[in-house]
């Protein structure tokens, strides 16, 4: 066992929301571009768009708590030649106009942003209704369709920016809640490409979205507290898949790790890639198997395991099972 | 209204087209059709005397587009796409068999001539929506036709479209609602009524017609009025039609909103449809020559 070998920290001076994050990649992409047309089905505030309204009226709409309409009018702007993104929770968009999404989007292959906010548990107070927790799963079984999930602010921006550029059907899966900046306003990032943020010796957590700054608190704890050394390596981009980067982990021990269900996510992508390149590791995949409730992101991580204590017990536990109740009772106060 | 002598040829040619229709949905064994036969002299008016539009240049920026959201009854506008010239005619018989451009349910990029993909129903609307926001900002004066059915007005998502048009004034908007009263359970206004479709477009901000969907003239001028009218309004045309129009054995049964005829009813078809060709041509000839006032 080596000691993990840290490639990128936590900024937890520097806070924002991955949400925020996209609403300045959205600006800056329509720097001199008269292309981009964007749609939000009244939550114009809650999905950073404000910005781009003001400075762009003209190619701006709110249409009102419809999303189907919002879907369908994404399309035809689309086929007309604009680049347009479109707005709402990731419950509702794609939840709720999923047939629009596949019929009127995917299937024609045009060029529209599906911006899903809110995803995952951490949306909190507003409760079951309100977290997406099965929106990876719907598109990515989409063929066209192509999947973004960053974990913070400047990758949210950066992906962003390169969605649009794409001109293809993409999915933009953001969060409701502030977390650390993880990556620097230079960091490059590349579609279909995975981070490897840690470098561990006995096994490797792989995370998306926001639940990558528990996964790098998880790995801090199982070091220090239970001598485990466990690679963090984050996928921004769920489809494609960095199958690649999957399939060359040495480990024999291989954790999955996302506030979404785990079937259909970054779970059942490893899962698939493990299978059919014939993968010896057992894979453990954490996440959500219930719908959730409302509470405070905080809280509701640690009631549903996607906490970093909950996470790194439950590594612990699958590889070093007598060392099990000791870690537990060593990290069971620490505040983090 | 139509000159004589063009509404004797568009006469003509909407029976070649139901027989067209008719012949490709047989080759192909499944279709629709009733709703085909019930829209098909509005297309024919459209495409002969409204639209602006180039069969040989189907990407022309300029060109008036039309969205067909009741995609079942794409039939009726393959027909009309062959015999304007954007494919050839030998294509019809390749309907729904793999690999053709003629897929069941019309797609884009599939076919010249064909601007969306249609088939799930109430997604036209909003589609068209797109189009028309898009040409709006864009300051193309070109129209967007949406040819719907009253059955798809059941969908919520039609109404989400039909208001968001009306709000934003897409007076480059034109709704054709293809009301035969017939749905695949039955009558519309038995299954989930609409009731007074013309009185809610009304509420939902639009400019509205009403008009006997199978006259010509009627349809001709239901289109003039569009192109002319000065209010910033959407406007749509309720078409009232018969599904199976022109095929007594058809008309107004909804077994025939999706059944393909077995070459028994195909050959009785042809020859009625024939046969009434003839009649009204010969109608307007007698007519001309001043033998019928």
């Amino acid at each position: 066992m080596s000691a993990p070998k840290k490639l990128y920290t936590l900024d937890a001076s520097n806070v924002k929301a991955t949400r925020q994050g996209f609403g300045k990649g959205l600006l800056d992409a329509s720097e001199g571009s008269k292309d981009v047309f964007v749609l939000t089905a009244d939550l114009e505030g809650s999905t950073n768009v404000t910005a781009f309204k003001e400075k762009y009226p003209k190619r701006f709409i709110n249409v009102g708590v419809a999303e189907q309409v919002m879907a369908g009018t994404a399309a035809g702007l689309a086929s007309e030649g604009f680049s347009v993104v479109m707005t709402s929770f990731a419950v509702f968009n794609p939840g709720r106009n999923w047939d629009f999404v596949r019929a009127q989007i995917a299937l024609n292959n045009l060029s529209v942003v599906v911006v899903g906010s809110h995803a995952g548990l951490a949306t909190g107070e507003d409760g079951a209704t309100h977290q997406a927790l099965e929106d990876v799963a719907l598109m990515r079984s989409l063929p066209t369709m192509t999947v973004l999930s960053p974990c913070d602010f400047h990758e949210a921006a950066s992906l962003t920016k390169q969605a649009i550029a794409l001109k293809k059907p993409v999915y933009l899966r953001l969060a409701r809640q502030k977390t650390p900046f993880i990556f620097s306003a230079h960091e490059k990032f590349t579609i279909g490409k995975a981070k490897t943020l840690v470098k561990g010796s006995d096994a490797t957590l792989l995370t998306t979205g926001i639940t990558c700054d528990q996964a790098l608190l998880a790995s801090e704890l199982l070091f220090k507290y239970a001598k485990l050394s466990v690679s963090v390596v984050h996928h921004g981009s769920l489809k494609p898949f960095d199958t690649q980067s999957v399939a060359g982990i040495k480990h024999k021990h291989i954790f999955t790790f996302e506030d979404h269900n785990i079937v259909g996510g970054l779970g059942s992508c490893a899962a698939e890639t493990m299978a059919e390149c014939g993968h010896r590791a057992k894979l453990v995949r954490i996440g959500t198997t219930s719908f959730g409730q409302s509470g405070d992101y905080a809280s509701l991580y640690k009631k549903y395991g996607l906490d970093a204590k909950s996470v790194a017990l439950r590594i612990c536990k699958e590889m070093r099972p007598t060392a099990y109740a000791s870690f537990a009772r060593k990290i069971k106060t620490l505040k983090l | 209204m139509l000159r004589k002598k063009e509404h004797k040829e568009l006469t003509h040619k909407s029976y070649e087209l139901r027989k067209e229709i008719l012949k490709m949905i047989y080759e192909a064994k499944s279709g629709h059709p009733g709703g085909s036969f019930s829209i098909i002299d509005v297309l024919t008016i459209l495409y002969n005397k409204v639209l602006k539009h180039d069969p040989k240049v189907p990407s022309w920026k300029l060109r008036d587009r039309v969205i067909l959201s009741a995609g079942h009854i794409c039939p009726a506008l393959y027909a009309t796409l062959a015999d304007q010239g954007y494919f050839p005619k030998s294509k019809l018989k390749t309907l729904r068999k793999l690999g053709s451009g003629l897929q069941g349910h019309p797609e884009l990029h599939h076919l010249p001539g064909v601007e969306n993909t249609g088939g799930p129903l109430g997604q036209g609307i909003p589609f068209a929506v797109g189009k028309a926001l898009a040409l709006k900002t864009r300051n193309i004066p070109s129209k967007i036709y949406c040819v719907t059915s009253d059955g798809e007005h059941q969908e919520g998502s039609s109404w989400e479209a039909i208001g968001l048009a009306a709000h934003h004034k897409l007076s480059n908007l034109c709704v054709i609602v293809d009301r035969n009263n017939i749905q695949i359970g039955g009558k519309v206004e038995e299954q989930m009524a609409l009731r007074k479709l013309k009185s809610k477009y009304h509420a939902f901000g639009w400019n509205v017609v009403d008009i006997n969907g199978h006259n010509l003239n009627l349809i001709y001028d239901a289109f003039r009025y569009f192109k002319i009218h000065k209010r910033k309004k959407p406007f749509c045309i309720v078409a009232h039609t018969i599904l199976g129009k022109g095929v007594s054995f058809m008309q107004d049964d909804s077994k025939w909103h999706g059944s393909a005829p077995n070459k028994e009813q195909l050959d009785k078809a042809l020859a009625e449809l024939d046969k009434k060709q003839k009649k009204h041509v010969l109608f307007f000839d007698l007519k001309k020559r001043g033998i019928f006032k």
